[in-house]
């Protein structure tokens, strides 16, 4: 049996073609080190922004450390709560990051399911399926996030809200960005049923479900990759966006969204940072990974190369 | 035909001149939106802050808030459970029905209502007599020495008007009743309701018959008022120095060092008539949200004064509110009757003693609770809960904070439903018994009595004292307030924290009063 599309692109053309850009060599460094500071934030960040028995409001509205009143134990200053810049951005990366990687999965795993379907059986579910998409990509996908929100908030009682916040916000941001991927799936998959190892896959009797999971799917999962990583991008700044509206996560786990909101209050009283650092933080994060995105939809495109 | 045109244009030209140098707009900004129009239905200051310009009460307020004469002219004891009351002739409600003293009494029986949300200010009310079309007795169940003091927050409504449009009692907001006065009103005041969109803006034009106009030295000429509602404060501000609004009644804290050195803008600045407290429960056997279980900690008089002595008020004072409160000790501020200044006096913050003293408790590692707190009713409401649950925190209680919005906010303390709290507290009669009463006074007792005292304090030595401020007068009243303040000192069932200073933002052009009950009275303001 042959090597999936998606193993084989791992070879060593990909791996030059990275080499040879230095934005991507750039972006990838710069993506491994926001990653990187989320994941080890317990173990990395000077402080622990949620242990409110740390917190000393003597020590609110530091500015960051090269100012003249900056002080070295907060390298980029310090909140209203006397809350370390530094580690609250690299807590709340993580926030972003989970949120933004999860509803991509969510999108994701839906998504190639439905386009599949849709794909392979052809027809009256073809149709159905594709026309939901149709209609859902006629709305901004942030206004699909905010109804998700807004209809759960009012369902649920305050106190069950506020537990479930996390999924319920990784629910809002997957479902708006599935039709992508169905979409994607669905055009592939029609390209792929009418090839002959599919044709021969059914002549010896296996069934539908079986050819389209191992045989179809590892032939399309090519641009889903370069869709997920894309998405990616689009997960985490739909989540910031919603934060900085008050409707994402609860602010017990502030994301950078959160943060950027808080801060926003301070930026006509001269308190700059607490605003700008996890908005740069934000954009780094965002740019790298969706360099990267770019990068990886030419490599394994065959006519660019 | 020409030249009949040209005059005609010029003539239009002129009147819109004089127009333009006539009409005074005050375009004025604040967070909250007021959630009626009716005026007994919400004793919440962003309902009064609109109200107070449109309907007037029997008894006015000066700028420095001491009584004046409103709707009527004079007041006096009659008997010890009658006061009389002369009323102003010739006054107008804004839709031309006459005021009399029908009105009188019925706008009396109106906040009366259980609907009303003024009880506080009628409570020893037993009826109103109309002795005359001028003029009108009030009876109470016993002596008020203070009634004219709470007149002055009840709005008189025309009868006529109610009947008409079907609004003989108040509007029931908890059940959001939708009835005419939630969106029109019909005052004798200064200014009539000319238009009014919730949520969006409310318009208030200038009625040139208002009585308070021929009183000596007013200077007041705002002709119109349009009031906005912006939430955020990083827009609010943005409008004061882009010009599109003239007043922001709230600019937060972080931004007046920028406005006070903002060409055209001046910030007015002065105290508030209104305390912020953390309210224990100090009622229940075991706390409803904490680890401790089989018993109250917050029963423990040591475990009160240590997490008094956990708070840095002036750390709150400098970084959060930013030099803008009074850090207090006690109950009121100055400006209200019966504040003492020996026993406005804080437990010093010592972190050391906070520990000691939980430890002799029986809390050497602390517990935990959950200290609920509004998030939009009080100045930075919400970080000085952030700030108190750090400190807490710091001696070993590991206090979880939970804010929210004013509504849910009121309603879950309303039903008790709270271990401990953050509780702002205004005095618009300017005297100690509202305090006390509302705050201190065994629930239950008589009407109004601990209706705010959800923490289910209860001491039979302050309700004695509380009952000798309800029916004494003169010195041995001061003395029975003098009393119960030492008691409030010694027994903390709250921390005092500070009275809130509120700074007003407006454009340099307009001069009027600051008033300490955060209400503007636009009848005194003045536009150059």
């Amino acid at each position: 049996m042959a090597a999936p599309a998606f193993v084989r692109a791992f070879d060593s053309d990909l791996w030059w073609s990275f080499r040879r850009s230095p934005v991507t060599v750039l972006s990838a460094v710069v993506a491994l080190v926001c990653v990187g500071g989320a994941l080890l934030a317990p173990l990395l960040a000077p402080h622990n922004p949620f242990d409110l028995a740390s917190l000393n409001l003597l020590d609110a509205f530091k500015p960051p450390a090269w100012a003249a009143e900056g002080d070295l134990a907060y390298p980029l200053g310090t909140d209203d709560q006397g809350r370390d810049m530094l580690s609250a951005i690299m807590y709340g990366a993580r926030v972003s990051l989970l949120v933004g990687v999860s509803a991509v999965l969510f999108s994701t795993l839906l998504g190639v399911a439905l386009g599949l379907l849709a794909g392979y059986l052809g027809g009256a579910v073809d149709a159905v399926l594709m026309r939901i998409a149709d209609i859902q990509l006629t709305f901004p996908s942030i206004l699909v996030a905010l109804l998700v929100d807004g209809v759960v908030r009012a369902a649920l009682p305050r106190e069950v809200h506020d537990q479930v916040a996390l999924f319920v916000v990784i629910f809002a941001i997957g479902i708006s960005n599935w039709p992508q991927f169905a979409r994607t799936v669905r055009g592939s998959t029609l390209v792929e049923r009418n090839k002959e190892y599919v044709l021969a896959a059914r002549v010896i009797g296996l069934s539908r479900l079986r050819i389209m999971l191992t045989h179809v799917l590892p032939n399309v999962l090519g641009p889903v990759l370069v869709i997920a990583t894309l998405s990616l991008g689009f997960a985490i700044l739909a989540e910031a966006t919603l934060s900085f509206l008050g409707v994402g996560v609860p602010p017990t786990q502030p994301s950078l969204g959160t943060l950027i909101r808080i801060g926003n209050d301070f930026l006509f009283s001269g308190e700059w940072w607490i605003t700008i650092f996890p908005g740069a933080a934000l954009v780094a994060m965002v740019l790298s990974v969706n360099l990267l995105g770019d990068w990886l939809r030419d490599a394994l495109n065959p006519k660019l190369r | 035909m020409r030249s009949w045109m040209r005059a005609a244009t010029l003539a239009a030209l002129l009147g819109a001149m004089a127009a333009a140098a006539e009409a005074r707009t005050v375009r004025w900004a604040a967070s909250g939106d007021p959630n009626t129009m009716d005026p007994h239905s919400q004793n919440v200051g962003t309902v009064t802050m609109v109200l107070q310009q449109v309907y007037d009460a029997l008894v006015a307020r000066n700028p420095d808030l001491s009584p004046a004469p409103g709707l009527a002219t004079a007041w006096e004891q009659h008997e010890p459970t009658r006061w009389r009351f002369t009323l102003r002739p010739g006054v107008r409600f804004h839709e031309g029905e006459a005021f009399t003293a029908e009105d009188v009494v019925f706008s009396i029986e109106r906040a009366l209502q259980p609907t009303s949300n003024f009880g506080i200010f009628v409570d020893t009310i037993e009826r109103a007599e109309k002795v005359d079309d001028l003029t009108v007795d009030i009876v109470t169940k016993v002596p008020d020495p203070i009634l004219p003091n709470k007149l002055a927050s009840v709005f008189m409504m025309s009868r006529s008007w109610a009947e008409r449009h079907n609004a003989t009692r108040p509007q029931n907001t908890r059940q959001r009743e939708e009835m005419h006065t939630v969106r029109s009103a019909n005052g004798t005041g200064a200014y009539r309701l000319a238009l009014r969109e919730p949520d969006v803006r409310t318009v208030l034009a200038r009625n040139p018959d208002w009585w308070g106009w021929r009183e000596e030295g007013n200077r007041g000429n705002v002709t119109e008022i349009v009031f906005r509602p912006i939430a955020s404060d990083a827009t609010r501000i943005a409008a004061l120095l882009s010009g599109e609004v003239d007043f922001v009644l709230d600019p937060p804290l972080q931004d007046l060092a920028r406005l006070r050195n903002a060409p055209n803008v001046k910030v007015l600045e002065g105290p508030e008539i209104r305390t912020l407290y953390i309210v224990f429960d100090v009622g229940r056997d075991e706390l409803l949200y904490s680890d401790v279980k089989g018993r109250n900690p917050f029963r423990d008089l040591r475990v009160r004064q240590a997490l008094y002595h956990a708070i840095d008020i002036q750390a709150i004072h400098r970084a959060t509110m930013r030099g803008q409160s009074v850090p207090t000790g006690t109950l009121f501020p100055e400006q209200v009757n019966g504040y003492v200044k020996e026993e406005d006096v804080r437990l010093p913050f010592d972190a050391a003693r906070a520990r000691a003293l939980l430890a002799e408790a029986g809390y050497p590692n602390g517990f935990s609770v959950t200290l609920d707190c509004p998030n939009n009713r009080y100045i930075n409401d919400e970080q000085i809960c952030q700030n108190i649950a750090a400190m807490w925190s710091r001696v070993g209680v590991r206090t979880a904070l939970k804010a929210q919005p004013l509504g849910p906010f009121f309603a879950q303390i309303q039903r008790a439903d709270t271990s401990v709290y953050l509780l702002g507290w205004g005095v618009p009669t300017l005297d100690a018994l509202y305090s006390f009463q509302s705050l201190l006074a065994t629930r239950g007792g008589q009407p109004g009595d601990g209706i705010w005292n959800f923490g289910g304090y209860s001491n039979p030595r302050m309700d004695a004292l509380i009952g000798r401020m309800k029916t004494e007068s003169g010195e041995a009243r001061q003395a029975a307030i003098r009393e119960a303040l030492r008691l409030y000192r010694e027994d903390v069932p709250h921390i005092p924290l500070h009275h809130q200073m509120i700074p007003w933002a407006m454009r340099a052009n307009i001069s009027m009063p600051h008033m300490a009950n955060n209400q503007p009275f636009f009848r005194w303001a003045v536009v150059e």
